[in-house]
């Protein structure tokens, strides 16, 4: 249906996007509205005032440095799906990104407002958890730093703050020869995932596993880390019979619930399908995946 | 509380007083009267209200006219020359890339911005980018062959700009 009635600005500086929202209970910010002007269309938010961010300065490019990845809130999937260097400097999150929604939408939506609307079965929120990453925002009090894991509290929640903008994702380093897959599992392309997984971990030495890090979207409120598995994995050598407890594991591990995508129990078998089918991939691509 | 709004659409510049929650579709039809573009679903599922802003393929629907404010719009209406259609219609008539005629401007945007971006786009890529449109009457197949059969155009037109 036609969207509800609400005031608009578009400041030019953060400090006054930031007293806009300070000033204006219910105010919201729009970045590139993939997410929030369906929600408007469908009347489940009812903000007062869309404060525009599209001309603020510098939260539009992709930083690469050995400290990790910094990207801009404004980043637009189609800028993460054509940068090169992504594919050595960080191939998880490049892979991740690619199945986000369809073309179209993927010219407009951004990092920053797919973090903000923090759906549980999005990829950004995803992998910002699995691989620990540091959201930073902005706000009258200044700049915070949050964890992925304190961010999403629940579906569609965020521990943001009413006058907080999100400005950029710092991703750790991601080495060379790191081990990774992902899978999610959709009926269409571009549709939201029904349950996706995302391994990844390094080998030492010693040719057993190390740091292992599986990430689930899709069967929790929030996009949640398999801690159980992840101890399982480290220290071990990647065989079937690793990888059957870990699949068995991971469905035990997942409480997910029943909606009218799929049923609980279906999602739970299938996160222990994807978890096992991530990390043979993981095992056997190395590192030119 | 309404908004005036200065774009240029097709070339030409426009001007609109327009409430901040008008999206950029309606704008276009109902403001600007080019009723080219289709509105179906109204929240970014169908794709057929797909237009092209600063040179990409967005859902007119999931964008608000106010979020256009100075910026370069293309629709359907821009397509053709006069009554010569471009080679990428004339490639949709000549493979039946429609039948009922609803969803074929968000098709053609969509195909005229990826062709223009990558003229030489594999079936696989294409098949991928129209994954976003939905057409209940095609069944698909002759909209892939159009587009594939409209990219030597591209091609030479590319060739002739660089």
């Amino acid at each position: 249906m036609k969207m509800p009635q609400f005031d608009y600005a578009c400041p030019s500086s953060l400090e006054e996007a930031i007293q806009l929202l300070s000033d204006n209970e219910g105010a919201k910010v729009l970045s590139g509205g993939q997410s929030l002007l369906p929600l408007l269309a469908f009347r489940m938010a009812q903000p007062t005032l869309l404060v525009d961010i599209q001309k603020l300065a510098g939260m539009d490019r992709i930083e690469i440095s050995a400290d990790g990845l910094r990207v801009g809130a404004r980043v637009r999937w189609c800028q993460i799906e054509d940068d090169k260097r992504l594919a050595t400097a960080h191939p998880l999150f490049q892979f991740m990104i690619n199945h986000v929604a369809h073309y179209q939408i993927r010219n407009r939506g951004t990092v920053g407002g797919s973090l903000a609307h923090a759906d549980p079965s999005a990829e950004m929120p995803g992998v910002a958890r699995v691989c620990d990453c540091d959201i930073v925002a902005v706000g009258n009090a200044g700049e915070r730093v949050i964890k992925a894991a304190d961010f999403f509290v629940a579906a569609l929640e965020t521990s943001l703050q009413e006058d907080e903008i999100i400005t950029e994702v710092r991703f750790p380093p991601w080495p060379s020869g790191r081990r990774w897959a992902f899978h999610e599992f959709a009926r269409r392309r571009g549709d939201f995932a029904i349950a996706g997984v995302a391994v990844f971990f390094d080998i030492g030495s010693d040719g057993v596993i190390a740091d292992a890090h599986v990430g689930v979207i899709g069967a929790g409120d929030t996009p949640i880390r398999l801690d159980a598995v992840e101890q399982l994995l480290n220290g071990q050598r990647l065989d079937e019979e690793l990888i059957g407890r870990a699949r068995h594991l991971a469905s035990e591990t997942v409480d997910p619930q029943s909606d009218i995508h799929a049923a609980g129990d279906y999602r739970k078998s299938l996160v222990g399908t994807l978890t096992a089918r991530g990390l043979r991939d993981a095992a056997s691509s190395g590192a030119v995946k | 509380m309404k908004m005036r709004i200065e774009f240029e659409l097709n070339g030409k510049p426009v001007s609109a007083e327009v409430e901040p929650r008008l999206t950029l579709g309606d704008c276009i039809r109902h403001e600007l009267l080019q009723t080219g573009t289709h509105i179906g679903c109204e929240h970014g599922v169908c794709g057929a209200c797909t237009v092209i802003v600063e040179g990409d393929a967005v859902r007119s629907c999931l964008t608000l006219a106010v979020q256009a404010a100075g910026k370069r719009v293309q629709t359907v209406e821009g397509l053709a020359n006069g009554d010569n259609l471009a080679p990428l219609q004339q490639s949709f008539q000549k493979h039946h890339g429609l039948q009922c005629g609803f969803c074929t401007p968000g098709f053609l945007m969509t195909a005229h911005a990826l062709l223009t971006h990558e003229p030489a786009a594999d079936e696989e890529r294409i098949r991928e980018v129209l994954s976003g449109n939905v057409c209940r009457c095609t069944g698909y197949l002759s909209i892939v062959k159009a587009v594939m059969d409209a990219r030597p155009a591209y091609q030479a037109n590319k060739a002739v700009q660089s």
